[in-house]
C-alpha cells in the first residue's frame, strides 16, 4: 500500500498528489512514469513522474480526470492509499545520460501542452540543477488550466505561456509560438514536446519544416507496463516500439501518429459506458445508447 | 470390478455449458475414484513414471498411499520433491512426462498420475494441511527474482533450510504466468494459486510486489545495499512476438500475452473490475500451442466465434492434447495448415479481415518437423474483427542488462549451469523460462530446485 501525502486540485479537471514511494523515488529520472492500481478492482493507469524526493522518499504525479478511473481517483484524498504504485518505468530522458558541457551548448526548447506540463517539469528542473537553462513553452486552453506556473518559471530560463483563447500570455496555439521565436532569431537544436498526440503531431510536422530535431513523449494504451504485453506499441521508423519498454520518448519525425491515434480510441465505448457507470451510478439504466441499461 | 486396463473417467463440466463461463472445466477425482484409480499402479520397483518427472516425485510411494487412503502422508512424500503439487496436477503436460513412461500405458491407459497428485494436494488445500517449516533460520539472506514457478519453487526449498528468502514480483499479483496467463477454467485463481502461495509465506518467505528489477532497484544495488548473499533469477520469458506482418498494429490485434492479462490478472472477463477488453465477435487467434489454445477459449467464452490459425497440421500441434479435445468439445473451429499474410484493416483503424496462404508439409527440418511451405496461388481473404497473437515468447532484456557481467545467449536467454543454475556472475543464479526460453511449469519448478541446491552449496561452504 502506497500513502497519499497530499492531494490538491490544480486546475478544473486537473489534479496533483504526493504519494509515498520509496524504491520509486530513490531510482527515478525525468522521463520516466509510473503505473498506479487504484484498489482490488481497479485498472493498471500510466502516469508520467512530475516529481520526486529521494530524501523524502516521495512522487509526486499530476492527472486529468478523463474517464472513469481517473475520475474515482480525483475524489481520494490525502491518507487514502493507492493499493499498487509501480515504477519508475520506461526510459530516461536522452540528456540524463549526455555529457554536461555539450548539453550546455545546446539551446534547448521545451513544449508542453495542458497537463503535459507535469511530465515536463522534472526534465526541466534537472537540467536547471546541472546549469543548463532551456526556453519553455506551456499551452492550454484557457488562462485557468494553465498549471504548474510558479514551479514551472523557477527552473526555465525563459517561460512562454500560451491560452487558446487568449486570456493569458501569447494568444494561439503553441505551434504559433515555436514559430513566432524561430522568426525573432531563435535558433533550436533540440525540442521536446509532450502533450496530447495531435499537439505533439502538429509540433512535429511544423518542426520538420524548421528542421528542429524533436522528441516526443507518447502515452499509448499500457496494460503492465514492462514489455510483456504490447498494449503501447507504436510504429516508429516503420517499426514497432512497445513504448513502456523502448521508451516512452520517440525521435517525433519518425512517429507514425495517425496510427498512435486510432490506437488510443480502441476502447472509446467500452470508456463512456464505464464513465457512465461512474457518474450516475445506480440511477444509470441505459440511456448512454452503448450497454442497454446496467444489467 | 472395473476394467483395469482403463483409467477412471474423470468428472468434467458440459463443453456446451462451460464454453460461457470461467469456472473449472475438470471437477477432478473424489476420495473414492481416486482411490479405485490408485490401485491400478503396479508399485514397480524400477519406476519409469519417477524417470519422466522432471522434479523426480516419488510415484509409486504417493501413489501407494492413496491407494490406502493416507491422503496426508500421500502430499508428504509429493512436498519432499514439489511445492506446487495442486498446480502442477493441473497444468503439466503428463502425457509426454511422468504417465507416458507408465507400464500400464503398454496395454491400456496409463495411470492418471497428475489427476492423483491434483487430488492430493486439493485435498491438503481444503484441509490447510501445512508444510514443514525450518525449525530456525540460519541468518543467510537470499533473493528471488520473479514469483512464478521457478521462484515460487527456489524460495520454498531455500526457507525450509532455513534461509532469509525475499521474492521480487514486477506485477501487483504473485505468482507469474500461473495468474496472468493460465486462464481461470484451468487453472482457479482463488481457490489453487493463492492458496498454494500461501502455503509458501507459511514457510517464511517473504514477497514485495511492484519491484521492476532493472527500474526499482537492481540485482547489484540488492547484493550490495540490502545485503543479499546470493540471488536467483526466475524472471521467465515474457515478451511477446509478433509477425512483422502488415495491419499488425490495427485495433483489435492483440498479443496472446496482453488478451489473457487483461482476462486473467485484470478479471476483464467480470464487469465488477476496471479493466476493458474487446470481446470482439469472430476471432483468429494465430498460432498453436498451450497459450493460443487458452487464448481461444477465453475470446469464446467472451461469446465470440473462434478460429485457431495454424500453418502446420494437427499432428504438429505443439498444445496439449487435452486441452486441444477441449477447445474442439468447446467450439473452436480449427483452420490447419494456414498462415496469415496480411491483416486487412478498415477506414477507422480496426481489424476487418484477414489473407491467408494455405500451406503444405514438405521436407522435414533440423527439428525433424516437416517444414510447412506456402501452396502457390492459394492466397484468400477471412473476416475478422480480432486477431490474437500467440508465436510464443522471449525473456525481457531488462535483468541482463541492467546487471553487470551476466551472461546471456544470442536468444537473450541468461546462460546458467543445469545442475545447479550458476550463472556468469559471482552468487547469482537463475533458471526457468528466463534460461530456457518458453517451456512448461514443471521444468522451471525443477529449475527452481536445482537454483536453490546451488545457492545452499554456496552459502553454506
Amino acid at each position: 500500500m502506497y500513502k497519499i501525502l497530499k492531494a490538491e486540485k490544480l486546475a478544473d479537471k486537473i489534479y496533483l498528489m504526493d504519494v509515498e514511494a520509496p524504491r520509486v523515488a530513490k531510482h527515478c529520472e525525468p522521463g520516466q512514469f509510473v503505473i498506479v492500481k487504484m484498489d482490488e478492482k481497479g485498472e493498471r493507469i500510466p502516469l508520467t513522474i512530475c516529481d520526486y524526493d529521494r530524501e523524502a522518499g516521495t512522487i509526486t504525479i499530476v492527472f486529468q480526470e478523463i474517464g472513469a478511473s481517473t475520475m474515482k481517483m480525483s475524489k481520494m484524498i490525502a491518507g487514502d492509499y493507492f493499493r499498487d504504485f509501480i515504477g519508475p518505468l520506461g526510459r530516461p530522458s536522452d540528456f540524463v545520460e549526455e555529457d554536461l558541457e555539450t548539453l550546455k551548448n545546446k539551446k534547448m526548447l521545451f513544449v508542453a501542452g495542458g497537463v503535459g506540463a507535469a511530465p515536463v517539469y522534472p526534465q526541466v528542473k534537472w537540467l536547471k540543477e546541472h546549469g543548463v537553462e532551456v526556453d519553455v513553452i506551456v499551452g492550454s486552453k484557457t488562462k485557468d488550466m494553465l498549471i504548474l506556473e510558479k514551479k514551472m518559471n523557477e527552473v526555465a530560463g525563459n517561460y512562454y505561456p500560451c491560452t487558446d483563447d487568449g486570456t493569458y500570455g501569447h494568444a494561439g496555439m503553441v505551434t504559433t509560438k515555436i514559430e513566432k521565436l524561430v522568426e525573432e532569431g531563435n535558433k533550436y537544436d533540440v525540442c521536446i514536446a509532450i502533450g496530447p498526440m495531435i499537439m505533439m503531431k502538429f509540433t512535429c510536422l511544423l518542426t520538420k519544416k524548421l528542421e528542429i530535431p524533436t522528441i516526443v513523449s507518447m502515452n499509448p494504451i499500457m496494460v503492465d507496463g514492462t514489455g510483456m504485453c504490447g498494449a503501447c506499441r507504436v510504429i516508429v521508423g516503420g517499426e514497432v516500439k512497445f513504448a513502456c519498454v523502448d521508451g516512452p520518448e520517440f525521435d517525433g519525425h519518425l512517429v507514425d501518429f495517425d496510427n498512435a491515434m486510432k490506437r488510443q480510441q480502441m476502447y472509446r465505448t467500452e470508456e463512456g459506458r464505464a464513465i457512465l457507470k461512474v457518474q450516475e451510478g445506480d440511477t444509470h439504466h441505459g440511456g448512454c445508447g452503448n450497454c442497454g441499461g446496467d444489467n | 470390478m472395473a476394467d483395469v486396463l482403463k483409467r477412471i473417467p474423470v468428472r468434467e463440466q458440459d463443453a456446451k455449458e462451460r464454453a460461457t463461463n470461467f469456472e473449472e472445466v475438470c471437477y477432478g477425482y473424489n476420495k473414492e475414484e481416486a482411490m479405485e484409480e490408485a490401485a491400478r499402479c503396479l508399485n514397480c520397483k524400477n519406476a519409469k513414471c519417477i524417470e519422466g518427472c522432471p522434479v523426480s516425485i516419488n510415484i509409486p510411494g504417493f501413489i501407494s498411499q492413496v491407494k490406502e487412503g493416507n491422503i496426508e502422508e500421500a502430499y508428504k512424500v509429493i512436498g519432499e520433491s514439489s511445492a506446487l503439487p495442486a498446480i502442477c496436477g493441473r497444468v503439466c503436460p503428463q502425457e509426454s512426462q511422468c504417465e507416458c513412461k507408465c507400464i500400464r500405458g503398454i496395454k491400456g491407459d496409463p495411470v492418471s498420475i497428475g489427476k492423483l497428485e491434483r487430488f492430493v494436494a486439493d485435498y491438503a488445500l481444503e484441509n490447510d494441511i501445512k508444510p514443514v517449516k525450518a525449525e530456525k533460520t540460519n541468518g543467510h539472506k537470499v533473493a528471488v527474482i520473479g514469483s512464478g514457478p521457478s521462484g515460487l519453487t527456489c524460495a520454498g526449498d531455500l526457507a525450509k533450510l532455513g534461509y532469509e528468502v525475499t521474492v521480487f514480483e514486477a506485477l501487483h499479483e504473485l505468482g507469474g504466468v500461473l495468474v496472468y496467463g493460465i486462464p481461470e477454467f484451468r487453472l482457479p485463481k482463488h481457490k489453487v494459486v493463492k492458496k498454494e502461495i500461501e502455503k509458501v509465506k507459511e514457510l517464511g518467505v517473504k514477497f514485495e510486489t511492484n519491484v521492476v528489477i532493472g527500474k526499482s532497484t537492481t540485482i547489484d544495488q540488492l547484493m550490495e545495499e540490502e545485503d543479499f548473499e546470493a540471488v536467483f533469477i526466475g524472471s521467465g520469458a515474457g515478451l511477446p512476438m509478433f509477425m512483422g506482418i502488415p495491419g499488425e498494429t490495427a485495433n483489435g490485434v492483440f498479443s496472446a500475452n496482453e488478451y489473457l492479462t487483461r482476462s486473467n490478472l485484470m478479471k476483464a472477463f467480470d464487469d465488477s473490475y476496471d479493466t476493458p477488453i474487446v470481446a470482439g465477435k469472430k476471432v483468429a487467434v494465430v498460432g498453436g500451442g498451450n497459450v493460443a489454445m487458452d487464448a481461444a477459449r477465453t475470446a469464446l467464452r467472451l461469446g465470440a466465434e473462434v478460429h485457431i490459425v495454424y500453418r502446420r497440421s494437427e499432428a504438429e500441434l505443439p498444445a496439449r492434447v487435452e486441452e486441444v479435445h477441449h477447445a474442439k468439445e468447446e467450439g473452436v473451429i480449427f483452420d490447419l495448415l494456414t498462415n496469415p499474410k496480411e491483416i486487412l484493416v478498415d477506414d477507422n483503424g480496426w481489424v476487418k479481415g484477414m489473407k491467408v496462404i494455405k500451406m503444405e508439409l514438405g521436407e522435414p527440418d533440423a527439428s525433424g518437423r516437416r517444414r510447412p511451405v506456402e501452396v502457390p496461388g492459394s492466397e484468400y481473404e477471412i473476416e475478422l474483427d480480432t486477431v490474437i497473437m500467440s508465436l510464443g515468447t522471449s525473456p525481457n532484456p531488462l535483468i541482463a542488462s541492467t546487471t553487470k557481467g551476466l551472461e546471456t545467449n544470442r536468444r537473450k536467454c541468461i546462460v546458467a549451469e543445469e545442475e545447479n543454475g550458476q550463472t556468469s556472475k559471482a552468487a547469482v543464479f537463475a533458471g526457468g523460462d528466463a534460461v530456457t526460453g518458453a517451456a512448461t511449469v514443471i521444468l522451471a519448478m525443477g529449475a527452481g530446485k536445482a537454483g536453490a541446491k546451488g545457492i545452499h552449496e554456496l552459502l553454506s561452504k
